[in-house]
């Protein structure tokens, strides 16, 4: 199910480092010591974001050669940016409506205070 | 001010989503606008199409409040929660769960209100019970410090996404 699958990536987008994985592997594929460079932690525990990243379905283990490399997986990212973007959209035209409601409240109580005088 | 700096979406810390947005009203007004129940089915329905026919708030702590949301074509949408803590005008935890929930447990909401100047900063965190995050916060001392709101990700991902497209 689509929403078993968001809760899998949101849970691995949590993290900071994973983010920046995400976010360095938007320029293309990578190996895990070019993943690695950026940070001052060791190449296990980036190994373990790889995991969490890749069971979460957002990168792919590629292998060209002798090389392992990692790369994004579209489908899984597109998942998210649609949810974003939907998430967004809601609350957005609900804040616009509070504006607009906002706008009413305050027209009333300076009306109410108005009359006070 | 422009858009993306009245209303932004980010993710925090391990299991948290916070999103803030600038209002140009006072604090007392945005709290009764989050809080009375005929001023919430005038605002909270999101896509077109949506009213709000339940709409029940006991604000106090402990006190329950519950939301139905039903669209013209008949389906139903409906959440509630309990009440923790309430702070007149700026402050606000509550507990959130969707009957058909598309994330697992419950939510915990704090919501706060800042004034300055006449407008108001709602600012709404939203940790989640998730117990994937839970494990990750074990595996703590990596935070790197730099925050990519989810709208950059989103930029960042759909160019991405374009990109691939276009290959």
């Amino acid at each position: 199910m689509v929403v078993d699958h968001l809760s899998a990536t949101f849970a691995a987008l949590s993290d900071p480092t994973r983010r920046l994985i995400v976010n360095r592997l938007t320029g293309g594929p990578a190996t895990v010591n070019e993943l690695a460079a950026p940070f001052s932690i060791s190449q296990q525990a980036i190994s373990k974001h790889l995991a969490y990243l890749k069971n979460a379905r957002l990168i792919e283990r590629q292998r060209d050669g002798r090389q392992n490399f990692c790369a994004l997986n579209p489908d899984a990212i597109r998942e998210v940016a649609e949810w974003a973007e939907g998430y967004r959209r809601f609350w957005e035209k609900n804040f616009q409506r509070l504006d607009v409601l906002l706008e009413e409240m305050k027209r009333k109580k300076q009306h109410i205070q108005k009359g006070k005088r | 001010m422009n858009y993306s700096e009245t209303f932004k979406i980010e993710p925090s810390g391990e299991r948290e989503i916070v999103m803030t947005r600038i209002f140009n009203a006072t604090c007392d007004l945005v709290f009764d606008a989050l809080t009375k129940p005929e001023l919430v089915k005038r605002w909270l329905l999101g896509p077109p199409g949506w009213s709000m026919p339940v709409c029940e708030i006991d604000l106090k702590v402990g006190g329950k409040y519950r939301y139905v949301w039903r669209n013209e074509d008949g389906r139903e949408m409906a959440m509630g929660g309990r009440y923790r803590e309430i702070v007149r005008p700026d402050r606000i935890v509550n507990t959130e769960r969707f009957d058909e929930a598309w994330y697992p447990g419950e939510a915990l909401i704090t919501t706060t209100l800042i004034e300055k100047d006449g407008n108001t900063t709602l600012r709404t965190t939203m940790l989640m019970e998730s117990r994937e995050a839970r494990d990750e916060v074990l595996e703590s001392g990596m935070e790197s410090g730099v925050i990519v709101s989810y709208d950059r990700l989103e930029r960042i991902l759909s160019s991405q996404v374009a990109g691939k497209r276009n290959e």
